[in-house]
């Protein structure tokens, strides 16, 4: 029958990606900044993370055997390689988090570049961003190997992957509990931190208030003597940033270092649509995502009748027939508190108040 | 200290007058700068020198005659998908939703080939075919609309959702249909009585293409006239304006936005009419193959100008079939167009800043000041 407890671990590393790409996007969203390019930052993420990793390993494999004797003289005299000991599994986590966060901060300043110092049309650029970062991230990833010349016949980063990877320690003997609360990995408790962070900066802080500000009026703020422009770039940079992470727990967690080009599929517009299901609440999209994240997967645990497969595609369907209902829904009531900001896709110019 | 410290340097002015003339040459300039840029990037990355980069690429959209009626049969496609679009567009009505339009269109069609084959004549078989997709194509597009018309429901939003629900239910239908049982694809559709196929024309290479290419010609100057020429065209301009103005001079902006986007969606059903019907005589999920989100930049790039639009749709579809070309012959992956069709967009929506705004120097030496860099 249904088994809930190896069910809600599968919903919850599905969601996670969705949370970190949805709780940027509401980010960005609340500064006014319709980023329909979250897809593409997120494989640019994935990508720049899996870049870092792979050249980090390579690197590592090169001085391993530049100093292979020296190594194995460590070894044997019970000190061993101070670099392989401490220095590799520090740097194994923060080189493809900082390539990974480099990536997508160069894809958001593109955009805000674009969108709000030329102010040109944030669906076209956005677009334009989904095409060049899913073409960026399946160029690269199929071509890394032969661009960087290196002798491997794919990309599975399993050695920096295991850091990434790594259980909270009671995990294992915890029971059910360990298995739904404990199993994941770093970067799955992070998100649901910087999505708490992001609820209570954007609901509790002057910070947050000046940013829905300019998202709902930005001609309102400006005269409140708020930098437009800056709220803007610094919202959308850093909601780039937290969706890049998504990509990157994706290919380092979730797919253990394997890149196969097209996995993340269609995961990044889920979540968008995860944007609008909260209502732009990042604190609710920390269930959200996990409730997605299990209709994403739901048709595995459903009693399977092997001569009606197609129901399963239904069942795919659920997650976007659910949001668009909240959409219209949200629209009828027409509560002033579910809206979404006032100013969304709109590129403000001062001249034209 | 009469001036404070904090005066700007410059400041952002929209301009009035900007000429035609100088407006195409900056465009002109943004594109020949993105396709050096593009050359640069190609040669770091294949060793080729720029030149024959170049060469290789005119060589994949257009080395052979059957080569160049495929990239004019794919422009065609490109086209039509960016035509109908706009209207809606042209209303200020973001319809991204042209990815699930067509693939509804291209469902419908297929559904009515497969299962009215034994019953109906060729010639009313195709008829019903086409019918039934630019229905199905226009109720996609007509629910964001009544939506929209109804309690402002955020329609980029709406029709983004569309795309996934259609291709949930094409998936769907893939494996109802599907042939050989287990095999997860529809295969080729009355392969051996060719029933529903749209004909080929003339004795030619290019004869299986020509259908399509006319169509596509036809939508072109029917689309340019709509816009231009009708009454309903200029309705649609009032309504993108200013909705308060249209509402004030009689125009029914519900009716206004339900219509056009059904004329929308049903252009795009028709293409994916074309898809089935003319192009693949089978269904798959990536049948569009993003073009309904390519189709949002081409008809944006080209300001919303049919005829112009037959020019960018080309360029996209020669950056494809040429950094296609480019990668594989070098066995680098084929995404590498993306790359460039991204970089290319980037310097078109970046250049646009310097045709709407000036940029003016506070300082007195430094006369009106010229944005053109």
């Amino acid at each position: 029958m249904f088994n809930i407890v190896s069910f809600i671990p599968k919903a919850v590393v599905q969601g996670i990606p969705l949370l970190y790409g949805s709780t940027g996007e509401i980010v960005t969203q609340k500064s006014g900044n319709l980023n329909l390019g979250i897809p593409g930052v997120m494989y640019v993420g994935a990508i720049s993370g899996v870049i870092g990793a792979f050249n980090f390993e390579q690197a590592v494999k090169s001085y391993e055997a530049a100093n292979a004797a020296e190594i194995a003289a460590a070894a044997a005299s019970n000190s061993p390689d101070a670099f392989l000991t401490y220095g590799v599994p520090f740097l194994s986590v923060l080189i493809p988090m900082l390539s990974c966060l480099l990536g997508s901060l160069l894809m958001g300043l593109l955009y805000c570049f674009l969108t709000v110092t030329l102010k040109a049309n944030q669906n076209v650029t956005g677009l334009a961003m989904t095409t060049f970062g899913v073409g960026f991230g399946n160029f690269f990833g199929a071509s890394l190997i032969k661009l960087s010349g290196a002798d491997v016949p794919s990309i599975a980063l399993t050695n920096t992957s295991k850091y990434f990877s790594v259980k909270l320690p009671f995990a294992e003997s915890a029971g059910w509990f360990g298995k739904i609360f404990l199993s994941y990995g770093p970067l799955a408790y992070l998100s649901i931190i910087i999505a708490i962070v992001a609820a209570l900066v954007i609901k509790k802080t002057r910070v947050g208030l000046h940013l829905r500000a300019v998202g709902e009026s930005p001609a309102t703020a400006d005269s409140a003597g708020i930098n437009v422009t800056m709220y803007k770039y610094g919202a959308t940079c850093i909601g780039c940033m937290i969706a890049g992470l998504g990509g990157l727990y994706y290919v380092m967690d979730y797919a253990t270092g394997v890149w196969s080009n097209d996995a993340f599929g269609d995961r990044g517009w889920l979540a968008i649509a995860l944007v609008i299901f909260t209502i732009w609440k990042p604190d609710m999209s920390i269930f959200a995502s996990i409730l997605f994240g299990g209709l994403y997967i739901l048709y595995l645990f459903l009693p399977m009748n092997i001569d009606h497969m197609e129901y399963q595609q239904l069942y795919k369907m659920i997650p976007y027939v659910v949001t668009l209902i909240v959409l219209v829904i949200t629209s009828i009531r027409n509560k002033r508190e579910n809206q979404p900001p006032a100013s969304l896709g709109l590129p403000y110019f001062r001249e034209e108040r | 200290m009469a001036k404070t410290k904090s005066e700007p340097l410059f400041h952002i002015a929209k301009r009035a007058d900007m000429t035609l003339k100088k407006a195409i040459l900056i465009r002109v300039v943004a594109i020949v700068a993105a396709l050096i840029l593009c050359a640069i990037i190609t040669m770091i990355t294949t060793g080729l020198n720029p030149l024959s980069v170049y060469g290789s690429m005119a060589n994949g959209a257009f080395g052979t005659v059957r080569k160049s009626w495929i990239t004019a049969q794919d422009t065609s496609i490109l086209l039509l998908i960016a035509l109908a679009l706009t209207p809606a567009f042209k209303m200020k009505f973001w319809n991204i939703g042209g990815e699930g339009q067509v693939l509804v269109g291209a469902l419908a069609t297929s559904a009515v080939m497969l299962k009215l084959a034994p019953y109906l004549p060729h010639p009313a078989l195709v008829a019903v075919m086409l019918v039934a997709a630019i229905l199905a194509g226009g109720i996609w597009g007509v629910l964001p609309a009544i939506c929209k018309a109804k309690w402002n429901t955020n329609e980029t939003l709406f029709t983004l959702m569309m795309n996934y629900i259609a291709t949930q239910l094409t998936a769907f239908y893939i494996i109802v249909w599907e042939y050989p049982k287990g095999a997860g694809k529809v295969g080729i559709i009355n392969a051996d009585t060719e029933l529903g196929w749209l004909p080929r024309i003339g004795n030619f290479i290019g004869g299986k293409y020509v259908l399509t290419i006319f169509i596509a010609v036809l939508t072109t100057v029917a689309m340019f006239a709509y816009l231009y020429y009708s009454k309903q065209g200029y309705e649609i301009c009032v309504v993108g304006e200013s909705e308060n103005t249209a509402r004030y001079v009689g125009i029914n902006v519900g009716k206004v936005i339900i219509r056009t986007m059904f004329i929308s969606g049903a252009i795009c059903g028709l293409t994916g009419f074309i898809l089935v019907a003319g192009v693949h005589q089978t269904i798959t999920t990536s049948l569009v193959g993003g073009q309904g989100f390519t189709a949002v930049m081409v008809s944006w790039l080209a300001k919303f100008n049919p005829l112009i639009m037959i020019f960018a749709s080309l360029l996209i579809v020669f950056l494809k079939k040429g950094a296609g070309e480019v990668a594989s012959s070098c066995g680098l992956n084929e995404s590498f167009s993306e790359i460039l069709t991204g970089i290319i967009i980037f310097f078109i929506i970046g250049c646009e800043f310097f045709i709407r705004y000036k940029i003016v120097f506070n300082k007195k030496s430094a006369k009106g000041g010229n944005g053109n860099v």
